[in-house]
């Protein structure tokens, strides 16, 4: 198309003729785009589909299905640290070998720490997470019929789909799944000789990742292009959503680290297969010196954690979009501050590529290069405070519906801020030293990215729901599924920070080396019961959403009385979004609650024209 | 049979709350309530659970340090550990003075900006003063913080004198050995190569620095001395954390790592400290190694001079216990 560029540019056109004449050639150009499809069958419909709507669906529930699975295996270790001296037969029933004599296995212990770390940390928040609101709302909120490409997208879901296969299937083989803990740090994962887990399992731990990248890639491709070339007319990027702008960013980030991962495994995968020495050097195990020679352990962890930490983010930047959209939507008022939202989301996503190092203070690396990751690091705290007064700037003076998605926000912001205050401690390296991969850093991470991410994406599927489905989640569920949630978070964690403290190290299955640790074990059994409280909960949450699904009210139009433009689609879903021309932005998402508007919210395409009463003096 | 049984209530269960569900719905629908839509008394009833759980969760807290905080770590049984642990509370009260106060405006507002049919929330979308205030405000303390612990950092990793003890700590699949450079202070040459059942640490006998070596299975720290560590493993990653000396580093196979330190607290000081006649410091393994990784711990003993000299005395150096190794085939 010639014009192109004016029809999905920034600018807002004055005339009203203007406007019509783009809105016709929109419907001419996606009329054109969409005539070649046939009707859909089940296979192209529920399958392989390729509308985002739909995909958006296959990655919630696949990552529902892996979170359980997550969870599953976090309730065993829990039962073994909480009472590590019982018997607990049904484990023989449940785990087989693995649980002979009602005992869980060590080395099970460890491989269930490790799946559960992976399978969270991607399969969930990172797939799960962006998969899932990405897909839905980056066509919906920009005013798009689709993503920019359809197809990549559905290859995006099936690699997502295969990695998560292989992954859990690595839990059933006979050697055990990968165990060296989620960042799996050669030699110990090079080696099969230093523990079974670093056999087949670990082979299939690589293929998943690697699976896994492949999606990522594709799907944060996907993202951007979207975003930039297919907003529609009027929405320019100071009119998005926060959601958005933080979709972008964190697809960014993928695309910016996940190659480095995709090289680290790959490096790891030519040592244990190709006799290279990447990782590996100077080893000495089973009774054998063996050949490796002149590789550094060290270069792995580098590259590890370049990836690493931008992953953290990766998995809290759409979680703090999603809460953002949330927050506003349900104060009745403007998000406060929306560029230094959009700003301080910027200056997490560049420091977070230069503080890698913080993870590796202990490493031997030169103190003075820990030093500069001391200084990044606590940089990061700047733009997370903004964004936390923000939050509390947005909720004073509001008028707040609490939803259950609004409770779950309030919930991560909670979390956000505990986490985030305890992470100033572990990034000064004089602090770390002590605390390093003690429970101290178990309760921090767990909190600040672990369950806010999760809150934000409860917010998510909670608030969306009705865009998803068409229908409405029970409210009474959702209100006991968070206060469960909410009452467990802190209380599995706050205890761990005291774990720490004493000097308890993590992925320790028992407290036998010394005996100081002993005294320990009624903290371990109170955490443990509250995990599986927690555990518990999610039930409640999974019946709702599946009940909720085929039994929920249906849903009207736009039942949180919104802004934006997927409330503006109708509820049933239809390949394309809008049955007519595409929706023409004329404001930014954040008119509530405006003085002297007639409603306490101002849909984005309704013009400043109709609007005369409220408009403020540069909008007229 | 019980795991049946366990299955069949676990599916009842489930089949129980369905049923449950469904009554509470139609009752809902006879009285023409709507359980989707958020009503006054959803935002009442949470608000005020907000509001409470600001204080069960304050609650806990308080709860959970008073009795946890006998757990803490005895005061540090290192010099520089006195300087960590003040820096650490310094930056804890730092943290739990914002963690209050934001907590406390987060549930606050929540709870009392609950939804009212009857009101509108404040159009406020920015303010470039409060932004300002509250970008500077923690960048003047992070980098109060930054600056703090940097000089901290630079101190405790300073270069060791040059007359500082060197201990060699060699981690394996799944114990510790210790080497000191005995009388020349100076460890031998060792390497991977040269190890066997016999030679844990793979000495190089050709070397005449090492003939005087001590290699013992107990850590003994000389108390008042500078102690470099230093630090080695033979096949996956350890590390070697003494959380009483407020300490840790890795063991990398192919490398050589270090920490120096200067021990403050013989085992018998802190055995007065804690009020335990058993107290005994305790090296742990604190990276996941393999399945016996969490009993791959070592027992540290820091003496006072003389017990410090009168042990190493008794301890016999590679040379003898070579000689003796080779008597009896003679």
């Amino acid at each position: 198309m010639s014009d192109n560029k004016q029809a999905h540019g920034t600018e807002i056109p004055q005339n009203e003729q203007l406007l019509e004449y783009h809105s016709e050639v929109w419907a001419q150009h996606h009329a054109h785009h969409d005539a070649p499809e046939e009707k859909p069958n089940f296979w192209s419909h529920y399958i392989f589909s390729t509308d985002h709507k739909m995909i958006s669906k296959q990655f919630l529930i696949t990552a529902i299905f892996m979170a359980v699975a997550g969870m599953f295996l976090s309730t065993m270790f829990r039962l073994q640290l909480g009472w590590p001296e019982q018997k607990f037969m049904f484990l023989e029933t449940l785990l087989g070998k693995w649980g002979e004599g009602g005992k869980l296995n060590p080395n099970f212990y460890l491989a269930a720490v490790t799946i559960h770390g992976t399978i969270l940390v991607f399969m969930v928040l990172t797939g799960g997470l962006s998969g899932t609101f990405a897909n839905l709302l980056i066509p919906l909120q920009i005013g798009a019929r689709d993503m920019a490409s359809g197809f990549l997208n559905m290859l995006s879901y099936w690699f997502f789909f295969a990695s998560s296969a292989v992954m859990l299937s690595s839990l059933f083989i006979e050697t055990g799944a990968a165990s060296g803990g989620w960042t799996i740090y050669p030699p110990l994962s090079a080696l099969p000789q230093a523990m079974p887990g670093s056999g087949l399992g670990m082979t299939l731990w690589l293929i998943s990742m690697v699976l896994f990248i492949v999606s990522s890639l594709l799907g944060g491709i996907n993202y951007v292009c979207t975003i930039l070339n297919l907003r529609t007319r009027g929405m320019s990027m100071t009119r998005l959503p926060l959601t958005i702008w933080a979709f972008m960013i964190t697809a960014i980030l993928g695309i910016l680290s996940f190659p480095v991962l995709f090289a680290a495994a790959l490096l790891l995968v030519f040592d244990r297969s190709m006799g290279t020495s990447f990782y590996l050097s100077d080893i000495f195990i089973d009774g054998h010196a063996l050949d490796y020679s002149g590789g550094s352990p060290i270069l792995y962890q580098h590259l590890f954690w370049f990836l690493g930490h931008p992953e953290v983010y990766i998995i809290l930047l759409p979680a703090l979009g999603v809460t953002s959209e949330v927050i506003a939507v349900q104060s009745r008022k403007p998000i406060f501050g929306y560029k230094a939202m959009v700003g301080s989301m910027l200056v997490i996503a560049f420091l977070s590529f230069i503080v890698w190092g913080h993870h590796m203070f202990v490493t031997g690396m030169n103190p003075f290069l820990g030093s500069v990751f001391v200084f990044t690091t606590l940089l990061v705290a700047i733009p997370s405070a903004v964004k936390t007064f923000n939050y509390l700037a947005t909720l004073w003076k509001a008028n707040i519906v609490l939803s259950p998605a609004m409770l779950f926000a309030i919930g991560l912001v909670s979390f956000f801020i505990t986490g985030g205050l305890t992470g100033i401690i572990l990034g000064n390296s004089a602090l770390d030293i002590n605390i390093h991969d003690t429970y101290f850093v178990v309760a921090h991470f767990h909190i600040v990215m672990g369950s806010s991410a999760i809150f934000g994406m409860f917010a998510g599927v909670y608030h969306w729901f009705p865009r998803m489905f068409g229908r409405m989640m029970n409210k009474h569920m959702g209100y006991l599924h968070f206060w469960l949630t909410f009452a467990s978070v802190y209380g599995v964690f706050f205890p761990m920070h005291f774990l720490g403290l004493a000097g308890v190290p993590r992925r320790y299955y028992a407290d036998t080396a010394w005996e100081g640790f002993h005294t320990l074990a009624n903290v371990n059994s109170m955490i443990s019961i509250f995990a599986f409280i927690g555990a518990f909960a999610q039930f409640v949450f999974i019946f709702n959403f599946f009940y909720s699904i085929f039994r929920g009210r249906k849903a009207v139009q736009n039942p949180w009385r919104s802004n934006t433009l997927e409330w503006n689609a109708p509820v049933e879903h239809l390949h394309g979004n809008w049955p007519g021309a595409i929706p023409v932005v004329h404001r930014w998402a954040y008119d509530y609650s405006k003085p002297n508007a007639d409603e306490d919210f101002i849909d984005q395409t309704i013009p400043y024209s109709q609007t005369t009463k409220s408009n403020l003096p540069m909008e007229t | 049979m019980m795991t049946l049984l366990i299955l069949a209530i676990l599916v009842l269960l489930i089949i129980a709350i369905a049923r449950i569900v469904r009554i509470v719905e139609l009752a809902n629908e006879l009285s023409g309530e709507d359980d989707s839509v958020i009503n006054e008394s959803d935002n009442k009833f949470n608000g005020r659970m907000l509001f409470f759980i600001m204080f069960a969760t304050f609650g806990y807290f308080g709860w959970v340090t008073m009795k946890y905080k006998q757990f803490l770590l005895p005061e540090s049984a290192s010099v520089h550990g006195l300087a960590t642990d003040r820096m650490l509370w310094i930056t804890f009260a730092i943290i739990i003075a914002v963690f209050v106060v934001t907590q406390i405006l987060l549930f606050t507002f929540a709870f009392k900006y609950s939804h009212d049919k009857s009101r509108r929330g404040l159009f406020y979308p920015d303010d470039h003063k409060l932004e300002i205030l509250w970008t500077a405000l923690p960048t003047i303390v992070l980098i109060t913080l930054v600056g703090y612990g940097l000089m901290v950092w630079n101190k405790i990793t300073a270069p060791a004198p040059k007359d500082a003890v060197v201990i060699e700590l060699y981690g394996k699949q799944f114990d510790w050995t210790v080497r000191y450079g005995g009388k020349d202070n100076n460890l031998g040459k060792s390497n991977f190569r040269l190890i066997t059942d016999n030679n844990v640490v793979g000495i190089d006998y050709t070397d005449e620095k090492g003939k005087d070596d001590i290699i013992v299975k107990e850590l003994h720290l000389p108390v008042g001395k500078d102690v470099l560590l230093v630090l080695h493993s033979r096949d996956v990653i350890h590390s070697a954390y003494l959380p009483h000396f407020r300490t840790q580093m890795n063991c990398v196979p192919g490398m050589s790592t270090q920490f120096h330190l200067v021990p403050r607290l013989t085992t018998a000081a802190m055995r007065l400290i804690t009020k335990n006649d058993k107290f005994d410091y305790v090296l742990l393994c604190n990276k996941v190694c393999g399945v016996a990784h969490y009993n791959m711990a070592l027992k540290v003993i820091c003496d006072s001079p003389e017990e410090y000299a009168a042990w190493m005395k008794s301890q016999k150096t590679v040379a003898e216990s070579m000689s003796q190794a080779a008597e009896p085939a003679m």
